[in-house]
């Protein structure tokens, strides 16, 4: 996912980026205060809602619009803790009363069905149009559900969840979790790269296996893999040998793990290995960008929006910014911690780039925790700097839990995930 | 490699400029004076992008609602000594020591002092 501008490719973005401007300038029509800018923003997430924040933040001058949907949005981070039974619903919603009232952002529930990148406009399915000196788009990710045969958005909305967009999802998967009969198994079918939260589905299998040594001790985990490894690999694996031996099982791609079909009337997946089947099964299918992103014409033939790494601004369509799991970040992770990152380096930029002024070189971070039990939690870090390769990790920064950490870090960092937690909900939403 | 970066920053450049139509060369004191009537205080934007990323686990400007250490109403030599230090791993952490080694020292005196003047502005 390394991106590289060529010579030609630059001169390219800058003809484009003078261009698209200027028709900004006297192609669109202005909001109600000539000289007031406007930017709206569409997502609600960890990248919109963190952009729209600090647009208001760094430069109150700037009116901005976010276009959301829903009224509480639920975080993917921390609903693995909800099927394990660590926390409910209502702790990982969060609503947009502060944004409007304490920041004053025009909060629209409503889903943008069309962007017009020409006249810098934003059509709504309730029938309104948003005008824009500058767009952010930040819709996260869509599934391509056509690519697991037998699978379809009814059979995740039904009986194979895939629990990876929060909310109905993480309910319908708990609740099959409680209604399971003992000695039956939880089946967990992680994609292939990239996908969102690259340690999500293993936190899952951790945190379903400490729901079942509980409740349902007859019943194991089995995760079908796409892959050969997966994120924070050494360290899962030490941590399900000491809390979960022989709850859980993971089976790489190549060792019967992939997915090729699945057969949602008899609760079944298909492997090379023969059939596998559940009594909870989580297919978690192949993504790219978010809707939007794919329908604005955004994205490339990767299914993922390419951008300028310094402004996230599309090197697409210049004038829409695209931040979060939708774009190509380089070496950053599709997370949610990642797309805030970036939610508040495009902020900075696009306030700059409001006032005439040059954005600065990005900085930016990314921290995961993974709980793999309510004590024992585990962490990767990286701290990313721009260089010609484009977003790339500093080398001698960041990295993983040490592998010989001992019980008392494991269970500081368990704390320092709710730590996190409460924090980028207040700086993102509070 | 510097010039790969110039030319991702002069896209910015352009595009700016075109944004701001013919006042593309107002100087920088005239742009101090309209911000300070819109109250906005010129920080150092560098410093600015490397702070903002602290948030997401401290809290919004270093204000703490959770478990993890806040530093709001710190002096900026307070903060300077803590990252060296996690830096430099002579003070204990689970994650510190990771993300303070991704800063030089001199980016790391640019954060303690966004903090540092952020607290002070607030304090007026």
């Amino acid at each position: 996912m390394s991106q590289k501008f060529t010579r030609r490719g630059f001169n390219k973005l800058v003809i484009a980026g003078a261009a698209g401007s200027t028709l900004g300038v006297f192609g669109s029509a202005k909001p109600l205060f000539a000289s007031q800018k406007h930017v709206v923003v569409i997502g609600g997430g960890f990248g919109g809602a963190s952009t729209a924040k600090y647009i208001r933040k760094l430069d109150p001058s700037v009116s901005v619009t976010l276009v959301e949907p829903a009224m509480t949005f639920y975080t993917c981070p921390f609903s693995n803790w909800v099927m394990g039974g660590l926390k409910e619903m209502k702790d990982i919603g969060h609503t947009y009363d502060v944004l409007q009232s304490k920041y004053g952002i025009e909060v629209v529930h409503d889903e943008a069905v069309e962007i017009d990148a020409t006249n810098h406009s934003v059509k709504l399915k309730g029938g309104n149009e948003l005008k824009y000196d500058r767009l952010v788009v930040s819709p996260g990710i869509d599934f391509n559900y056509d690519a697991i045969e037998g699978y379809s958005e009814e059979v995740a909305n039904t009986s194979m969840p895939h629990a990876y967009k929060a909310g109905p999802q993480t309910e319908l998967l708990t609740k099959q979790l409680q209604e399971m009969a003992d000695g039956d198994n939880v089946l967990i079918c992680p994609p292939g790269n990239p996908f969102r939260c690259p340690p999500g589905p293993y936190e899952r299998a951790s945190l379903i296996a400490h729901y079942l040594k509980k409740h349902k001790p007859k019943s194991k985990v089995i995760i079908l893999d796409a892959k050969e490894k997966f994120s924070k690999q050494g360290l899962f694996t030490k941590g399900w040998e000491k809390l979960y031996r022989g709850i859980i099982e993971w089976r790489a791609g190549s060792a019967g793990g992939k997915v090729m079909s699945v057969d949602p009337a008899t609760m079944t997946v298909q492997t090379p290995l023969g059939p596998v089947k559940g009594g909870v099964v989580n297919v978690i299918p192949p993504q790219r960008a978010g809707k939007i992103a794919f329908n604005a014409g955004l994205t490339n033939e990767t299914g993922w929006c390419p951008v300028n790494p310094i402004t996230f601004e599309s090197t697409i369509h210049p004038g829409i910014h695209v931040i979060g799991d939708s774009c190509i970040a380089g070496a950053m992770p599709k997370s949610g911690f990642a797309a805030s990152s970036q939610g508040k380096v495009t902020a900075a930029s696009i306030v700059r780039l409001l006032q005439g002024k040059v954005p600065a070189s990005p900085s930016l971070v990314n921290t995961c925790y993974s709980l793999v039990g309510p004590g024992y939690g585990i962490s990767v870090a990286a701290v990313y700097k721009l260089t010609s390769d484009g977003i790339v990790s500093i080398k001698g920064a960041g990295g993983l839990t040490p592998m010989d950490a001992d019980d008392d870090q494991l269970s500081e960092e368990a704390t320092y995930a709710r730590g996190w937690y409460n924090n980028i909900a207040q700086d993102i939403w509070g | 490699m510097v010039k790969k970066i110039t030319s991702w920053l002069s896209v910015g450049l352009i595009s700016a400029a075109a944004l701001s139509g013919c006042n593309t060369q107002k100087s920088e004191t005239q742009d101090s004076a309209q911000q300070s009537e819109a109250e906005i205080v010129e920080v150092d934007p560098r410093g600015e992008i490397l702070a903002l990323s602290c948030a997401s686990c401290h809290g919004t400007d270093g204000e703490s609602v959770g478990i993890k250490p806040g530093f709001y109403g710190k002096p900026a030599a307070y903060l300077k000594t803590a990252l060296i230090e996690f830096k430099n791993d002579e003070r204990y952490s689970t994650v510190m020591g990771r993300h303070a080694k991704g800063y030089t020292d001199e980016e790391i005196d640019l954060i303690a002092e966004y903090f540092g003047g952020l607290n002070q502005q607030n304090s007026k």
